[in-house]
């Protein structure tokens, strides 16, 4: 009887094991919203566009403010009566999936994504799955428009837009700012030689560096989901470096400000637009004062449309809204435009239209090149008494 | 100069981690032969159960340690009794697949409960830093170095002076002759385990403490990396863990610092290879003669 019961026991333990497994699987998926309609084809009055990024995972805070930003606008559009286009008016919808930042997943998320007949693609929100993905999209021909990925080759192809800067413009304006305005010419690069992102703005940030008649007196590496900085930050103790630059996600930025501090490392920091969203991830932001990152959006801007965007989302979704949320609203506008200009829901008329539009979106008036590349100015955040502030210079 | 020297605690300082949970797997695979794979998870339990403690259940600092070294223990006891006691006399390979279930499924639970996110974790070791000629040390390293160094007094003085600590020799040389002189072994492996959760909770203490952050996954690496360092040092030998966890800490960071970041993890290993080469039971473990 005894040995029934452990039988009986063990075997209900595997049971649990498995539904543990199964049930964390499900709730990686649980967040996107499949609001009924999945057919979403284009008579039925709806234009259905699929989303893409991380819901879970270490750059989870960047998908959700993508999906809650483009969540507002299409609740926005179909509130003012949908998009006219053609002679008929459609009702936006959203499907958003969860990429885990992760290029297998992306690509596995984008199949199910078109299964469900998305007609335009808002994604990826990170680069590297953006990467993994681009081909098959290519392929597909459908009008792909990147919230915030900006590796340089994301746009490569014909059908694909972004709508933030691109690494390496990141990687020179950062360059400038440091060399030019700050008046700095020994300087640190903490980067993270896994990620497309890092290397990417690294490489740009260090060649217009050295062009400006700077020096790059240190350049450490680190790896994805590394934790331990103190070897790489007591190496550029070492050196005679002014500044330490670190273009990486806002994680890595807390780890390496906050272990800088434990070091008594009193240098300033300037960032890549990776850092937006470091305040909710750091213990003590007083290892943050003074640094300065690039970014599109702050939500303290006085401008009325920011404001307004702030006020929805704050009440929608209790937080303030970073410059993913409000580069994932622009972006649902730029559909919106695109699918007003071209007058067609075809793929091929939206991407033909996007070199034709201009969209004034909370991240700066935006207009497109035929290489899918944004033009819009540049702004820096500066992290004061544990807030960010605009920088104006 | 002062810069190795600075290097060279930042290793000792990851290395202290390394060994603290290296001593785990060890002595684990000292007693009951075989390879704890959840073992690094359990530096994850900790962690959580720290942060739970205190801005949960709002423990005073000293109270929530205890807490924690306490439920991991208890839980290395738990997953013993249900993972692998039954398998005890099972092949060895069935019994490494339990193990690395057993990790999954703590990985699974704390994702369900505590969400992928990582949790920001405020340190609740506040010593200040010290500065010795031009030498900064932080304060957590310095709490991290003693307190890995009292655990190992401890544990050596444990095992080698005390009658439980007798036991265990006995059990890990020959578990069949240990029973015939009246040593309970189930109790002995019981304690084995609880021991060796409760140094993985001090891991993990001093860990979060360290990165002020908290995920279902951080156990993995570390966990991973003090296997390496029991191997390294000798796996079943309890001098030869202290030994692995720091030489492995240092050699990171000796690596990181003076020839390549990207590197190190391969020269870590490429270490551990050589050392199983020239010497297959590890730096200070014994050669065992198998009896045919």
């Amino acid at each position: 009887m005894k040995k029934f019961m452990k039988k009986a026991f063990c075997l209900s333990l595997v049971g649990v094991m498995a539904v543990g497994a199964l049930t964390a699987c499900g709730t990686k998926n649980s967040g996107s919203t499949g609001e009924g309609n999945t057919n979403g084809s284009a008579d039925s009055g709806k234009f259905l566009i699929g989303g893409l990024g991380p819901l879970t995972g270490e750059a989870a805070s960047y998908g959700i403010s993508v999906k809650q930003g483009a969540e507002i606008a299409v609740e926005e559009i179909n509130k003012a009566g949908g998009v006219k286009v053609g002679d008929e008016t459609l009702q936006l919808e959203l499907k958003f999936a969860d990429d885990e930042a992760s290029g297998e997943v992306a690509m596995s998320a984008y199949n199910s994504l078109m299964d469900s007949g998305i007609q335009a693609l808002l994604g990826t929100v990170t680069s590297g799955a953006g990467l993994a993905i681009a081909d098959k999209t290519n392929e597909d021909g459908i009008l792909q428009i990147t919230p915030s990925g900006s590796a340089a080759d994301l746009t490569q192809y014909s059908n694909a837009f972004r709508l933030c800067f691109t690494d390496p413009l990141q990687g020179e304006t950062m360059a400038e700012y440091a060399v030019k305005t700050l008046g700095y010419k020994k300087i640190a690069v903490i980067y993270n030689n896994a990620d497309e992102y890092s290397t990417g703005v690294k490489e740009a940030f260090t060649a217009k560096v050295k062009e400006l008649g700077g020096e790059v007196v240190a350049e450490e590496a680190f790896v994805t989901n590394a934790v331990d900085f103190t070897t790489q930050l007591t190496t550029i103790k070492g050196t005679d470096a002014e500044i330490i630059f670190v273009p990486a996600y806002y994680q890595d930025a807390a780890y390496i400000t906050t272990q800088a501090a434990e070091l008594g490392i009193t240098l300033p920091f300037i960032g890549s637009d990776g850092w937006d969203g470091v305040l909710a991830n750091i213990v003590d932001p007083a290892a943050l004062e003074g640094a300065v990152f690039l970014s599109p959006f702050l939500a303290t801007d006085e401008n009325p449309a920011v404001q307004s965007f702030v006020t929805t989302y704050n009440e929608k979704y209790k937080a303030t809204p970073d410059q993913f949320a409000a580069d994932g609203y622009d972006t649902v506008y730029v559909i919106k435009a695109a699918l007003e200009k071209a007058g067609s829901t075809k793929s091929e008329d939206l991407i033909k239209a996007m070199t034709e539009i201009e969209v004034k979106g909370l991240t700066g008036d935006v207009t497109f090149t035929e290489d899918g590349e944004p033009n819009k100015g540049a702004k820096f955040v500066e992290i004061k008494n544990g807030e960010y502030i605009a920088k104006t210079n | 100069m002062a810069s190795i020297i600075e290097q060279l605690i930042n290793g000792l300082r990851s290395g202290s981690i390394y060994a603290l949970i290296a001593l785990g797997y060890t002595m684990v695979y000292g007693i009951a032969k075989m390879i704890n794979f959840a073992h690094g998870d359990i530096i994850m339990v900790g962690a959580y159960t720290l942060y739970v403690a205190i801005y949960g259940l709002k423990m005073p600092a000293i109270a929530a340690v205890f807490f924690t070294i306490v439920v991991c223990s208890v839980l290395g006891v738990l997953i013993e009794k249900v993972a692998y006691k039954p398998l005890r006399k099972a092949p060895a390979l069935a019994v490494l697949i339990t193990a690395i279930g057993m990790s999954f499924f703590l990985q699974s639970v704390a994702l369900l409960i505590f969400n992928a996110n990582p949790i920001t974790f405020k340190s609740i070791i506040t010593v200040p830093a010290i500065s010795i000629g031009g030498i900064t040390i932080s304060g957590i390293t310095l709490v991290t170095l003693s307190v890995t160094l009292i655990c190992m007094v401890a544990l050596t003085f444990f095992i080698n002076k005390t009658k439980a600590g007798s036991a265990m020799r006995a059990v890990s040389e020959d578990k069949a002759a240990a029973e015939l002189m009246g040593i309970n072994v189930n109790k002995t492996i019981s304690m084995t385990f609880a021991i060796g959760s409760a140094l993985a909770a001090v891991a993990g203490i001093m860990f979060v403490c360290q990165f002020q952050s908290i995920k279902p996954t951080l156990g993995a690496l570390p966990g991973i990396k003090a296997f390496v360092a029991a191997v390294l040092g000798g796996i079943g030998s309890v001098p030869g863990a202290m030994l692995g966890g720091m030489l492995l800490g240092v050699i990171e960071s000796i690596s990181k610092a003076y020839i390549s970041t990207e590197l190190a993890d391969a020269i870590v290993f490429g270490v551990l290879v050589l050392v199983l080469l020239v010497k297959p039971s590890g730096l200070l473990g014994k050669n065992r003669v198998e009896k045919v």
